[in-house]
């Protein structure tokens, strides 16, 4: 007589369709073992740097994820016709960005306006899903596009268009930003409870708790929410 | 997939072969319980006392100083908070680089009980001084818990000229050695300490096994009450089989321990000397000498850890990273983080941990793939800093 375990058959957060051992879909493993739309050394990325319509970067080796992105733009139709990139990070990070760059390029490429608009959680469903442990890995790739989209419209006489995302501070007193709550939120911290042990917000600033809290909400919704 | 060469024996370790069989007669045989009035009871109590004994020998201790329990975990806590909950109050000192079952019940102790605890910072290496501790000595001391070997770095303490120090001052040492069983000399006399934790799960013994050597005359009370087991120290039903592979797995490792020191300080050496030369921007993490023979923690600048975990997998190569994203936390290693590591090099840091079943072969494997690997990532990373500029913001 034998026993089935399924402890024996489970596998981590995302079990893989081939019931490898492994932590991510087949989908996530395909663009982090095959990347699309990179460079093979850093000096091919410096010359491609030249002719690229706008660069942007986010991120720094210290905070664990880094992201350059090179974007050629058809000025007449606005059209990403290709979209290079940089990555520094985890599985999920390399394969999000590498995602994301087949996304917006498919089918003679998205134009701005339409690739602006993809949200992490957009990445997530055409990888077939990521572990909500690593979901924050993969929310810098709308972040570094529109910074290269920024940097056409500067290069292209265009500032006028230029979207300057900026933090507003909730806690006066630790000068603590709308952003600092998203990162929070983002790296799992779903109570206000968890976000003020992330970032000590409100301690001493009482009067911005209900502001922290709709703003945790929000990055609730936008992040985990169903739609 | 290729064939798993496992390199994350700090981690765990798998079952001796020769462990196994000792253990298997206690399962459906001579099952019995230790406290049964009867032939097979006794017979357990036999095996029981016979265990006891022996780890008793090979850590140079009395019998009756031998407590066995279910996990490295449970001695350490049976060790702080046993201690806490005789002294009532007073102060604790450990420090940033422990295992979370000592930072974590520290930490409750300090915020539930009447307790006060220092949290020594270690230098570069991930290690402390006896001057560190002499310095955070108070009247109200009543414990230091410092680990033997760190399990992140492999950076051994000082651990017997801390024990002299606390004597001295008649405060009660504890140290987690669990990294040191069948590595460094565990022999408790010659320590000087007054509690010490091993594990049987990084021995090659059986998982769900501990111990903790308590000195005779040491004020420590029990967590967990019933029978009255293990001198009421821990009630609960013995786990016979797993008492015997861990004594037998203990016994293995102290038998073997010099020719095993031996044999993979070479290997590790060979591995270390081989990556820092051949691959460019890496460092190594811990003391260059005064660490366990099986670690070898690198850094690898502009690349983050989890990727290169990921890549050594598909290579069947099991290692481990102290990286942000391979954490529950989502912070980097909290060792290398105390060690003053830039954030880079604690995000970007590999450990490979050898043990028995390692060779020259499998360092060959890491060697033929790890360059390749770091060319490809490097490749797609955004970043191109240098060792040397990263030292000139570290000194800042």
């Amino acid at each position: 007589m034998s026993i089935q375990l399924n402890v024996l058959s489970g596998t981590g957060d995302v079990a893989s369709a081939s019931g490898k051992q492994w932590f991510y879909t087949d989908a996530v493993k395909e663009h982090f073992f095959s990347p699309k739309n990179i460079f093979r050394t850093q000096e091919e990325a410096i010359e491609y740097a030249k002719e690229a319509s706008g660069i942007g970067l986010v991120g720094s080796p210290a905070c664990g994820d880094g992201m350059k992105m090179f974007v050629k733009i058809d000025s007449s139709s606005e059209r990403i016709v290709e979209c290079k990139w940089q990555t520094y990070g985890c599985g999920t990070a390399i394969a999000s960005t590498s995602a994301f760059s087949e996304m917006v390029t498919k089918y003679g490429g998205m134009t701005i306006e339409e690739a602006m608009k993809i949200k992490p959680r957009d990445i997530a469903d055409f990888l077939g899903g990521i572990p909500p442990r690593k979901f924050h890995c993969s929310v810098l790739a709308d972040k570094a596009l529109k910074e290269a989209v920024n940097d056409y419209f500067e290069k292209t006489g265009q500032s006028d268009r230029i979207k300057v995302g900026k933090a507003q501070i909730v806690d006066k007193v630790l000068k603590i930003t709308d952003r600092d709550i998203e990162h929070a939120v983002l790296e799992g911290a779903l109570t206000f409870e968890a976000v003020q042990k992330k970032t000590k917000v409100g301690v001493h600033d009482k009067g911005c708790i209900h502001k922290v809290n709709e703003l945790i909400n929000f990055y609730k919704e936008k992040y985990f929410g169903d739609d | 997939m290729e064939k798993e060469i496992y390199f994350d024996h700090a981690a765990t370790t798998y079952l001796d072969p020769r462990v196994k069989e000792a253990m298997e007669p206690f399962f459906t045989e001579e099952f019995g319980n230790p406290g049964s009035f009867n032939t097979i009871g006794m017979r357990a109590k036999d095996i029981l006392d016979n265990c006891r004994e022996t780890v008793a020998q090979l850590i140079n201790a009395r019998a009756e100083e031998v407590i066995f329990t279910g996990s490295g975990t449970e001695s350490i806590n049976l060790a702080i908070q046993g201690v806490a909950r005789s002294k009532k109050k007073g102060h604790i000192i450990t420090s940033e680089a422990e295992h979370h079952a000592v930072l974590e019940t520290c930490e409750y102790l300090e915020k539930e009980e009447d307790f006060t605890v220092t949290y020594l910072k270690p230098n570069k290496f991930g290690q402390i001084t006896v001057d560190q501790v002499k310095e955070a000595l108070r009247e109200d001391t009543v414990l230091i818990s410092l680990m033997y070997a760190n399990n992140e770095v492999g950076s051994i303490n000082p651990i017997k000229e801390i024990a002299t120090l606390a004597k001295e001052n008649r405060v009660l040492m504890h140290t987690d050695a669990c990294q040191a069983g069948g590595i460094l000399d565990i022999d408790v006399k010659e320590l000087g300490v007054n509690l010490m934790t091993l594990n049987g799960s990084k021995i090659y013994g059986p998982k769900g096994t501990g111990m903790l050597f308590v000195k005779s005359g040491t004020a420590i009370k029990p967590l967990i009450f019933g029978g009255g087991q293990e001198f009421g120290l821990r009630s609960g039903t013995e786990n016979i089989p797993g008492i015997v592979g861990f004594t037998v797995a203990l016994k293995f490792a102290q038998d073997e321990r010099e020719s095993e020191t031996a044999r993979l300080t070479k290997l590790r050496d060979d591995l270390v000397k081989r990556v820092l030369e051949v691959v460019p921007e890496t460092v190594l993490n811990g003391h260059p000498t005064q660490r366990l023979p099986n670690n070898a923690n690198i850094s690898f600048l502009n690349i983050e850890g989890e990727a290169l975990l990921l890549y050594l997998s598909e290579h069947g190569i099991c290692a481990s990273s102290g990286s942000a994203c391979t954490s529950k936390t989502l912070d980097p290693s909290h060792v290398l983080v105390a060690m003053d590591k830039p954030y880079e090099l604690a995000h970007g840091s590999l450990r490979f941990t050898l043990g028995k079943r390692t060779k020259q072969e499998d360092i060959d494997k890491i060697m033929e793939v790890l360059p390749e690997i770091v060319k490809i990532l490097r490749a797609i990373s955004p970043f191109n800093q240098k060792m040397e500029e990263l030292q000139v913001e570290v000194s800042q």
